[in-house]
């Protein structure tokens, strides 16, 4: 470092529930905050996909179009296109501006559990429970996928993308990472089923959380355990995780009505933050401000930091 | 402009040409257009002022050559009066006359082209140009080109000339004699101006004629002969590039101008040894520069300016000759002319050479043989290898030849290899073969060792071969060599023969095949006289000597066959069957170390396995990173072929695959389970299964969706799935204690249910009272739940009994049906997404049906032999009865946590399995969901 930089402030936990989102769209499978984090996705198990502004609790619109439950959606980089993926084994591309389902990629032989867009938002990602993932491309109008990943022995729960890895959490308790740039694919044992995984922001790590009510860090190229975070409950269902937007905490699900954040370095619980009566199921972390969302039954909840003071009117 | 009233202005003058008036009521004529004002020849043709072949650019109609047509074909036309006379075309009858005026191609008038134009020409030139120069806007323009082009009127001209040369003249001092008495002798030659000795000077003295005595004759004009001896293969006149220029650089010397500028003589001038070590400028073109070369400044002939002197100088490096030049080196050309004298002045700084030139060697042409036959006549080649060895003594020996000895082969019967051997090279390797040696030397190891491998399976195939050949050969039986020194002659020999008793050329006449059998066996053996013993004495002379060709023949073909092209290919190590399918090379193994290693917490390299994994090459271009593999076709992880009807390429867990009892299983032999078993069956075993119970479940869809859902019935089924789900052997899961416990309470496929389609009623009983033991065993860990289910079980047991007494009945009774279903609607597996605690109805009844998630670990070893059922009954279920899934949501309250059964609420569920809480919760939901 040329010069020292300046004291960072100690990292603060989104504990105040600025905004509390009744979907009204059956459970929330999962929330996610868009690229920039101004926007939030909800998926439904009526069967809709719905676009809010998490701090204002608009909404801003419905996307309807498939035929079950949805179960993960993701946004492009330009905020152009949305991908979801849910109960009728397909991938569904939508154009956010007139809500019209653009493709509609079909060939997962069971549900669909996750999908991401690539960096570029040319390919689509999906991991579905026929334990394959399949490389969309909307590119072309192909029907079939570029690539299919059946390297998986179990469904596929999780899957993340970076510019040129894959990351693909299993249930058969192993951790897979597809390096496009090397040709290489990692598996890492984990042993339990896999629920969530997730790159570090740095890049130089992935969060594993698995069915033994245990987060792992692991090492993304060694695949060495760098810590270990346990305290929740996640026995039973599939709850995300996710590292807080400076890398300084992990935060999962749990299922005991709570959100917990331990301290990434330490390791220790830094806190568990009571959301609701059910279980959490879903959650998602700001990508640049400390900020939360979390699901939990039918609503959705918008977490900021205690300091943080609700900007303009509120919607 | 014209004016056309000049004539009332009369002091006017008028230029140009004026424009006809009017006619009266003419109207003017309109102006030609632009696009009409086009160039045209003399004959009018459009943009035509070159021939087609001088770069007429238009060819075609009204621009054709000669016709309209363009060429007109001559017709032939020949009559036996009229023979049509053989014409033969020239480049001319193509042409038209543009191509053949003054300025197309070929112009019929005589044109003194460059190289006859008088040089004095060039002077005249120059001055208008000169003039030209002055009076150009920019003065001086030409004054490059002037320079630039030496080409023309070289500056060794211009020197001649300022030395009082003319064109015409010969170089050299002037003499005193007449140029016309110069009679060249036909003896000896005379070159530029040396004088042959003796008699012309006498001679000349003869002359009677008057001569003035200070008038002196410039020497005749003579072209030297150039009689360096063309000792290379280059074409006439062609001159390499001179190595010591460029490899020692002359950059800073000045160019001959006269071996520059005398082109033609350039060789007759600048010589090797006389130039006293002078070097040359480099004449001629290379094509590149060598590496070794350091400096290249000269190589490629750059003439510039620099290397030219413009004006006369004093100092004259070098030999101070002035630029005056003499033939030099053929003064002293011969050993004999040594004591020559140069007639003349000797210049200064001339002497005469000492040393005189080095002749070239010249070598007689080698003696021949006395025995040397031009003539090439073709016989039956057999190169004599190692492995052919006996065979070509066999044969000389047998043709009644002497047999060479090795010693002294006579040269025909040499190959390389002997050649190279007499002659004491190192063999080269490979080089007997010739595709061999384009091979690497991995791929020749690789050869080299399947041949070894192959050879040493025919050299033991050898041996069984070769006593059953000698028991049914009738000429005496030869024991096969088993010793280990005779194995190497079995490796060499003995291949042959063995292959070639594979190899039946003679098949069709099977006396005949077996006479060359013995031929081989006998000849492998060394024995002299193998083809005449083998064969048949009452053959004529004539049928003999075929077959003795025959035999040759075809052990050669069969040898040379074997020998070249066996070692390049190999059988198919798989044969290309249906059997075989393609299962991916690397498999994830070893999970009990990893499991270990999982416990102890050594994540690392103990957990990881790398693979090498094929991206597609769109996925790549999409992602923008570039191919790792890019010779690669493959996608996906290399894979390799395996029987395809194995069980072990089927399961799904890759330690179910080194467990011998996943075959049992597969086997679908209803076993009691074991605590160690693994009662995986592979994905297959549950086929039958699957359409089975399709074809029933579909039945049952109909029949249900008729009688509506029976609600007492469900509390029972529900327990009996969990029941299902409980059986897990739990031998996977090490590390977690009280949580793997509660996690095994997931669903597994449960041999029951297979029993219960394909076991008698009474293997069911006990297997499934096993499986309550095994329940209660789980149950041990303390959640709540298991008191409740367990009273449930006795219930469970008697419908599972019933059910699996029923399978085939045709009319189900109303609680297997739904049994059925609930199986089916076991749809996901891997952790299943929470139950919801929502106020609306309709939300209610389909969130429950997601939340059927095995929770179990232990289920993802079964989970695919029930996704296929699923999938196929979940469209079933869908659109059908709802109710029925509240029963497994029961299921799943009373299982998991209060909040998990808060949800699961729903009013026309039975009570049966309801606990108060849910009541009262169901209790508060309601006014919830009239709102």
């Amino acid at each position: 470092m040329a010069f020292p930089e300046p004291k960072p402030r100690g990292p603060e936990l989104p504990q105040k529930r600025v905004k509390t989102l009744d979907c009204g769209q059956g459970a929330v499978r999962a929330v996610r905050f868009n690229v920039d984090g101004n926007y939030c996705l909800t998926c439904g198990s009526d069967k809709t996909l719905k676009l809010w502004n998490p701090l204002r609790g608009t909404l801003l619109r419905t996307y309807s179009g498939h035929g079950y439950e949805v179960l993960d959606a993701a946004g492009s980089f330009d905020n152009s296109s949305l991908c979801s993926g849910g109960g009728d084994k397909a991938v569904v591309l939508w154009d956010v501006a007139s809500g019209q389902v653009v493709r509609k990629f079909r060939g997962h032989a069971g549900k669909v559990n996750t999908v991401q867009f690539n960096e570029e938002a040319t390919v689509i990602l999906s991991g579905s429970i026929d334990s394959s993932i399949r490389c969309w491309d909307c590119r072309s109008r192909r029907p079939e996928p570029v690539q299919t990943l059946d390297e998986a022995r179990d469904g596929v729960s999780s899957v993340k993308v970076s510019d040129h890895e894959i990351l693909a959490g299993s249930v058969d308790g192993r951790v897979r990472r597809y390096d496009l740039r090397m040709g290489q694919l990692f598996s890492d044992y984990v042993g339990s089923p896999i629920t969530c995984t997730c790159f570090s922001r740095d890049g130089q790590c992935t969060l594993v959380s698995s069915l033994d009510s245990t987060l792992r860090l692991l090492d993304k190229d060694t695949g060495e355990m760098l810590g270990e975070y346990t305290g929740h409950k996640n026995q039973e269902y599939k709850l995300d995780c996710c590292l807080s937007e400076r890398d300084t905490h992990v935060v999962s699900c749990s299922e005991d009505g709570k959100v917990y954040f331990w301290d990434l370095v330490e390791g220790a619980l830094a806190l568990a933050l009571p959301v609701g009566r059910g279980v959490v199921q879903s959650l998602s972390y700001h990508p640049l401000e400390p900020c939360l969302l979390t699901a939990v039954g039918g609503s959705v909840h918008c977490w900021r930091e205690e300091a943080y003071e609700a900007e303009g009117g509120t919607g | 402009m014209a004016a056309l009233d000049s004539d009332s202005e009369e002091d006017l003058v008028s230029y140009g040409t004026g424009l006809e008036p009017l006619e009266e009521g003419e109207r003017p004529k309109k102006p030609i257009p632009l696009q009409d004002q086009t160039v045209r020849d003399e004959k009018g043709r459009y943009k035509r002022f070159h021939g087609a072949f001088s770069g007429g650019f238009s060819a075609g109609y009204f621009n054709t050559v000669g016709s309209k047509q363009g060429w007109t074909p001559s017709s032939f036309v020949s009559s036996r009066q009229n023979r049509a006379d053989k014409s033969v075309l020239g480049p001319e009858d193509f042409m038209d006359e543009e191509d053949l005026s003054e300025f197309g191609i070929a112009p019929k008038a005589i044109v003194t082209t460059d190289d006859f134009a008088s040089k004095t020409k060039d002077r005249i030139r120059e001055k208008a140009r000169q003039l030209a120069a002055a009076t150009a806007p920019i003065p001086g323009a030409t004054l490059l080109d002037d320079l630039i082009t030496p080409a023309k009127l070289s500056i060794g001209f211009e020197l001649l000339r300022k030395m009082g040369w003319k064109e015409g003249q010969g170089i050299g001092p002037r003499v005193k004699r007449r140029p016309r008495r110069q009679k060249p002798d036909p003896g000896v030659k005379i070159y530029g101006c040396a004088l042959p000795p003796g008699g012309s000077e006498g001679s000349e003295d003869e002359d009677d004629d008057y001569v003035p005595e200070n008038v002196t004759f410039a020497p005749k004009d003579i072209t030297p002969v150039d009689f360096t001896p063309k000792d290379n293969m280059h074409g006439l006149a062609y001159k390499g590039l001179d190595p010591h220029q460029a490899l020692f650089g002359t950059s800073g010397e000045h160019f001959n101008l006269f071996s520059g500028g005398l082109d033609g003589a350039g060789n007759l001038l600048g010589d090797i040894g006389v130039n006293k070590g002078r070097k040359l400028g480099i004449s001629g073109q290379a094509f590149g520069v060598g590496a070794l070369e350091e400096e290249d400044d000269d190589i490629y002939a750059t003439e510039t300016l620099s290397k030219y002197d413009t004006i006369l100088k004093d100092e004259e490096p070098g030999d101070g000759l002035y630029g005056w030049t003499a033939p030099r080196q053929y003064k002293s050309q011969k050993e004999s002319e040594k004591d020559l004298r140069y007639v003349g002045k000797i210049l200064d700084g001339f002497s005469l050479a000492s040393k005189p030139l080095s002749s070239k060697k010249t070598y007689p042409p080698p003696e021949l043989p006395r025995d040397y036959r031009p003539v090439h006549y073709f016989r039956p080649v057999v190169a004599a290898t190692s492995e052919n060895t006996h065979l070509v003594q066999v044969l000389s020996e047998s043709a009644g030849r002497p047999r060479p000895d090795p010693g002294t082969h006579s040269r025909h019967q040499l190959n390389a290899s002997k050649r190279a051997e007499l002659l004491g090279e190192t063999p080269i390797p490979g080089s007997s073969t010739s595709v061999l040696e384009f091979l690497s030397q991995k791929d020749k190891e690789r050869i080299k060792e399947m041949k070894q491998a192959t050879d040493l399976k025919a050299a033991q195939l050898k041996a069984r071969s070769l006593a059953q050949k000698a028991s049914s050969s009738r000429l005496q039986p030869s024991s096969p060599d088993t010793g280990p020194g005779s194995w190497h002659v079995a490796l060499s020999g003995g291949t042959a023969a063995t292959r070639a008793s594979s190899f039946k050329p003679f098949v069709k006449d099977p006396e005949k095949q077996k006479r060359y059998e013995a031929f081989l066996v006998n000849m492998k053996r060394g024995q002299k006289d193998a083809l005449e013993r083998c064969l048949d004495p009452s053959m004529t002379e004539w049928e003999r000597g075929r077959e003795r060709d025959e035999f040759a023949r075809a052990a050669v073909l069969y040898v040379s066959s074997h020998s070249t092209l066996a070692s390049r290919f190999t059988h198919a190590k798989e044969e290309d069957d249906s059997d075989q399918v393609e299962v991916p090379r690397d498999q994830e193994n070893d999970i009990n170390d990893k499991q270990s290693a999982v416990k102890m917490k050594m994540f690392g390299k103990l957990t990881r396995d790398t693979f090498e994994w094929h991206p597609d090459k769109l996925l790549c271009k999409r992602f923008n990173v570039p191919d790792p593999y890019p010779d690669s076709t493959l996608v996906g992880l290399p894979r390799v072929k395996r029987d395809k009807y194995s069980v072990f390429n089927f399961l799904t867990l890759p330690e179910t695959a080194s467990s011998p009892t996943a075959q049992v299983a597969s086997e679908k032999v209803p076993q009691p389970r074991g605590p160690d078993k693994s009662r995986k069956p592979s994905r297959w075993d549950t086929s039958k299964q699957e359409k089975k119970e399709d074809s029933i479940s579909e039945f049952l869809s109909l029949a249900r969706s008729k009688v509506g859902p029976p609600k007492q019935e469900a509390g029972p089924l529900v327990i009996r799935e969990e029941e299902h789900e409980t059986e897990s052997p739990s031998d996977k899961n090490v590390s977690k204690g009280v949580d793997s416990q509660t996690e095994g309470e997931g669903s597994r496929p449960s041999m029951d249910l297979f029993k219960a389609i394909f076991a008698s009623s009474s293997d069911e009983k006990s297997s499934s009272s096993e499986d309550e033991q095994g329940d209660s065993e789980d149950d041990q860990a303390g959640t709540g739940e298991a008191d409740f289910r367990s009273s449930q079980e006795p219930d469970v047991v008697e419908t599972s009994s019933v059910a699996a007494s029923e399978p085939a009945a045709p009319e189900p009774a109303p609680s297997f049906p739904i049994q059925k279903m609930q199986m089916d609607e076991r749809e996901a597996f891997g952790p299943r997404l929470p139950p919801v605690f929502c106020p609306n109805v309709r939300q209610q009844l389909e969130a429950p049906q997601k939340e059927k998630h095995k929770k179990n670990k232990e289920k993802h070893k079964t989970k695919k032999e029930h996704r296929r059922k699923k999938e196929k009954k979940k469209k079933h279920r869908k659109h059908k009865h709802k109710g029925k899934q509240k029963n497994k949501k029961l299921e799943k309250s009373s299982s998991s946590e209060s909040v998990g059964s808060s949800g699961s609420s729903s009013a026309e569920e039975g009570t049966g399995g309801l606990s108060p809480q849910e009541l009262l919760r169901r209790l508060k939901s309601l006014p919830l969901r009239r709102q």
